[in-house]
Order: structure tokens, then C-alpha cells, then sequence
């Protein structure tokens, strides 16, 4: 069914649709009329659900963990601080492999304080064991969330759907709702692979020691190290399982295709912009405006991030004359971290190569400083040539610096 | 991912002795009753188990008298601090050591 909603409501129904069981959640903005929908939907019988109000976003998850645990598929969302008050928890929660699915509704981090848009929230959460997904649009926030339940449920780690607050949540845009007969094909009743059983007492994620050690049985159990390593592994995994689903998914609703990056007019670019979510809707345009003026040029998303599909990203990145990586969060310190990651994915695969592509790094829209087009255009007209600039340095777009 | 698998991916114990081998080795104090001051020992009855009971690790028998398992027994105090009848003393593992 085509509906014209927010961005916002289009998680909600995503949830909906995946028939959580268990929804645990702090009002923020922009993340709000998200958990306000859920909420609407469970008061009035539309959702069959335990909406759990807490008073903070750590015992948001703390909920989500105890109720994931006890077999019960569970969702959260959230933004900026509050993204960062779970912090802990979002680190146990990977550490104990639940398969939870959490909305971040990207906005900046204070201080000083802002409710505006960029990425530094979820990036901040990068090396936190948790897959993160990034959706350019509606359709993908709620196709999305319906693939995110899939992949965490298939290789036991939890998954945060990212996008971007004010630009997708609060807007209204047409999408497909996948009708409900079709969802429950794709993704059937969560059957835990192991919950709690009063009936067989276990404690779950106690303390290990350096070592690997017996259990009461007299077994050898993993220790700290392998338990991490296993988490690793299965992280790297998840980038087949996310193709599976993916094809899955479009065999039943006919979209997808997509699963790690959304490239446009880069088959025969010289020069390629990339960046995560919306953003690099915003760049089609700006592309096709150089395209106009014969420049080949194109703009490829990252939609899987964590874990990072360095070999596909590689693969298609490497061909070109040079990338232009346009960010709105950085590192402090450093750069942003989309191009280290890229620069990486690039360095292993062609450091014996007479050829490799220039990367260029732009740090942009912070705090929810508008991108204007004219700007991108600017900037990435004077990064196509050979000439252009290059280094590792950050180069800020939009700042009004004044004496 | 098998339910198996599952539990081979996280730090997963069940409630009993020997979680994390013989432990025994761990312990500073040890716990050593007096079955003469035992509630139950002295009345033949099982009234209190208050030891076996507060015993995080499940060491100590519901037996007359109690038993403890000096294989697993960490030396925590728990029995010492919670008996009624001040049977349990804790006493230096290294007086033991001279003894053995």
C-alpha cells in the first residue's frame, strides 16, 4: 500500500510489520514522533506488544537486552545523547549477541548542544560490535528496519538502522507499506536459538577470566578472547548474509539489489563521490549537473557500514581516477572516518598497483549547517581534475568564519 | 545459528560447583564448622541450613552436619557471616599449609 508519511512513521510501521514484541524507549528529538507512533500503535491495539516507558535511554536497552534474552524480539530507538547514554549497554548488548534492532535518527552530539542533523552519533558507535545500516530514503528506512530484524535474528548481532534526522524522519514522502502476509513470509515469528528457562537456571555473559575455563561439567567453555574473536567472524559474516536476505527480500517484494553500496552513473566515472545516507541523494543531483557539463562523475552510497564490505567497496572504488568523500562526522583529530575506512579497504587491495585513486576528504552539514548545492557543486567540480586538491587534510565545507 | 552455537558465543554458566574449575585454589580464609554449636546438629532436625543456603557457590551439603566442598569452596564468608550459632570460623589457609 503507497502511503505519503514521514520518515519517522515509516520505522514505526517497519517495526509494526516485524511484529516486535517488546518496545523500550526515551523520547528525543528527532527520534520522538518515532516512539510516539510506536506507542499509538500498541494504546490502540494496532501492535501486540509490551511498550516499556523508561527513564533513560541506558534503561531503554537494559529492557531490550533482559527482554531479547528472555526470547522476546525487541526494538528501541533513539539520537544523539541519548545514543550516547547507552553507550555501555550498547556494547553488551553485542558482547551478549542479541539480535535487537535499534533506529538511530542521526543528530549531532553536544556539546555544545544541538538537535540538528549530522552523523556523529552513530559514528561515534562504530567499533561497538553493533551492524550499522544507513538509508537514503523512506522506502529504505522501512525496508530497512524488515532487513535489519532478518540479519541480526541470522547471525546473532544486533543492528542500528541510521538516517537522517529532520531531513528523512520529518519529512513526508510516498513508500511502499509491504502488506502483512508478505512480511510474515519473509520474516517469519522470532524463534530465539536460546532464551531463558526458569526451568533451567544459567547465568548469561558472567565474568571470564584470561584464560579459557572448565564449566560445571568439567567442559572447556571459551574465554573472553575467543568469545571476541567469534564476534568478529560472525560481524564478517553478516556481509553474505545481508546479500541472502537482501535477494530474499526482493523475491518477494521486488525491491533491493543493493545490499552494501547504491552507486549512480559510476560505470565509466573518472571520479566518484561517495558518502553515507541522504546526502548522497543530494549529490545525484549534483552529478547530473556536472554530467551536463561533460565531466564524468559519479556518486555511490554506503549503505552497510559495519561491518565494513571492504572487498565490494574496493572493487568498485578502485577503477577510478578519484573519490570524493563528503562526511558529516569526523574523528576528531584525524579525518572522517568513511575515507580512512575507504583508504584502507583501497591500500590492502592495490598497494602493489601502478594505479591507485586519490582520496578526498569533506567535512560538511555539522550541527545541521546547511549543505547548499551550489556548494557541492563547487567542491566537487574542483576535485574532478588531476589537479585538484589533494592530502589527508579535512577540507570544511559552509564554515562563516568572520574577524 | 544453532542454539548450541548460540551459547558457545557468550560466557554461559549454569548454577552448580566447578564453574571455572577447582576453585578451591582461590581461597585465603577457610571456612572450618564446629558441628557441637550447629543448629541442626544439635537438635537432630533440619532447622536452619542457613550456610547451604547463602553459599553462592552450592558448596555446602544439606546434610547433617553440613559438609563443605574445599575443591570449589572460594572462601567468600558468606557462611561464617550468616551462621546463627557462630559454628563456621575463618581460619588462614596458610595455618593449613604449615599442617599438610
Amino acid at each position: 500500500m503507497q502511503v505519503i508519511e514521514s520518515g519517522n512513521v515509516a520505522a514505526a510501521l517497519g517495526v509494526k510489520l516485524a511484529r516486535v514484541q517488546v518496545v523500550a524507549a526515551y523520547p528525543i528529538t528527532p527520534q520522538t514522533p518515532l516512539t510516539e507512533k510506536l506507542s499509538e500503535l500498541i494504546e490502540g491495539g494496532d501492535m501486540e506488544a509490551e511498550y516499556v516507558p523508561v527513564e533513560s535511554e541506558h534503561s531503554a536497552l537494559a529492557i531490550c537486552i533482559a527482554a531479547t534474552s528472555a526470547g522476546a524480539r525487541s526494538f528501541t530507538a533513539t539520537s544523539a545523547n541519548g545514543l550516547l547514554y547507552m553507550h555501555e549497554q550498547i556494547q553488551w548488548a553485542a558482547g551478549a549477541r542479541l539480535p535487537l534492532v535499534m533506529c538511530v535518527v542521526n543528530r549531532g552530539v553536544g556539546a555544545p548542544w544541538t538537535v540538528w542533523n549530522d552523523h556523529q552519533d552513530s559514528i561515534s558507535q562504530r567499533d561497538t560490535g553493533w551492524i550499522q545500516l544507513y538509508a537514503n530514503d523512506h522506502q529504505q528506512i522501512i525496508d530497512t528496519t524488515l532487513k535489519a530484524f532478518a540479519l541480526a535474528e541470522e547471525v546473532m548481532v544486533p543492528v542500528m538502522v541510521c538516517y537522517d534526522g529532520y531531513l528523512l524522519s520529518h519529512t513526508y514522502m510516498p513508500f511502499d507499506v509491504p502488506d502483512r502476509e508478505l512480511v510474515d513470509k519473509f520474516l517469519p515469528p522470532y524463534k530465539p536459538a536460546y532464551s531463558l528457562d526458569p526451568m533451567r537456571p544459567a547465568n548469561l555473559n558472567t565474568v571470564t577470566l584470561p584464560d579459557v575455563r572448565r564449566d560445571i561439567r568439567g567442559d572447556m567453555t571459551h574465554g573472553y578472547m575467543e568469545i571476541r574473536h567469534l564476534l568478529q567472524q560472525d560481524m564478517l559474516d553478516a556481509i553474505p548474509a545481508l546479500k541472502d536476505i537482501d535477494e530474499r527480500f526482493k523475491a518477494v517484494f521486488g525491491r533491493g539489489g543493493n545490499p552494501y553500496i547504491e552507486p549512480y552513473r559510476c560505470e565509466d566515472a573518472d571520479y566518484v563521490a561517495v558518502s553515507l545516507g541522504s546526502l548522497s541523494y543530494h549529490l545525484r543531483d549534483v552529478v547530473d549537473m556536472l554530467r551536463d557539463e561533460g565531466i564524468k562523475v559519479g556518486v555511490t552510497s554506503v549503505h552497510l557500514y559495519r561491518p565494513f564490505p571492504a572487498e565490494i567497496i574496493a572493487d568498485a572504488l578502485k577503477g577510478h581516477r578519484g573519490l570524493i568523500v563528503f562526511e558529516k562526522a569526523l574523528s576528531y583529530g584525524y579525518q572522517g572516518t568513511l575515507a580512512s575506512d575507504i583508504k584502507s579497504a583501497l591500500y590492502s587491495r592495490t598497494w602493489d598497483q601502478p594505479h591507485r585513486p586519490f582520496v578526498i576528504n569533506y567535512i560538511l552539514g555539522l550541527g545541521g549547517r546547511e549543505i547548499a548545492t551550489p556548494d557541492l557543486y563547487k567542491a566537487l567540480k574542483e576535485s574532478c581534475t588531476p589537479d585538484g586538491p589533494k592530502g589527508e587534510e579535512t577540507r570544511w565545507i559552509g564554515l562563516k568564519f568572520f574577524e | 545459528m544453532k542454539g548450541k552455537d548460540y551459547c558457545s558465543r557468550i560466557s554461559f554458566s549454569e548454577g552448580g560447583p566447578g564453574d571455572a574449575g577447582k576453585t578451591g585454589s582461590w581461597r585465603v580464609l577457610r571456612p572450618v564448622m564446629d558441628p557441637q554449636i550447629c543448629t541442626p546438629a544439635k537438635r537432630n532436625a533440619p532447622s536452619c541450613y542457613i550456610c547451604w543456603l547463602y553459599c553462592p557457590d552450592g558448596v555446602i551439603s544439606r546434610t547433617i552436619p553440613p559438609k563443605i566442598d574445599y575443591q570449589y569452596c572460594k572462601g567468600c564468608g558468606i557462611c561464617a557471616q550468616e551462621c546463627p550459632t557462630k559454628a563456621i570460623v575463618m581460619v588462614e589457609e596458610s595455618s593449613f599449609l604449615k599442617k599438610e
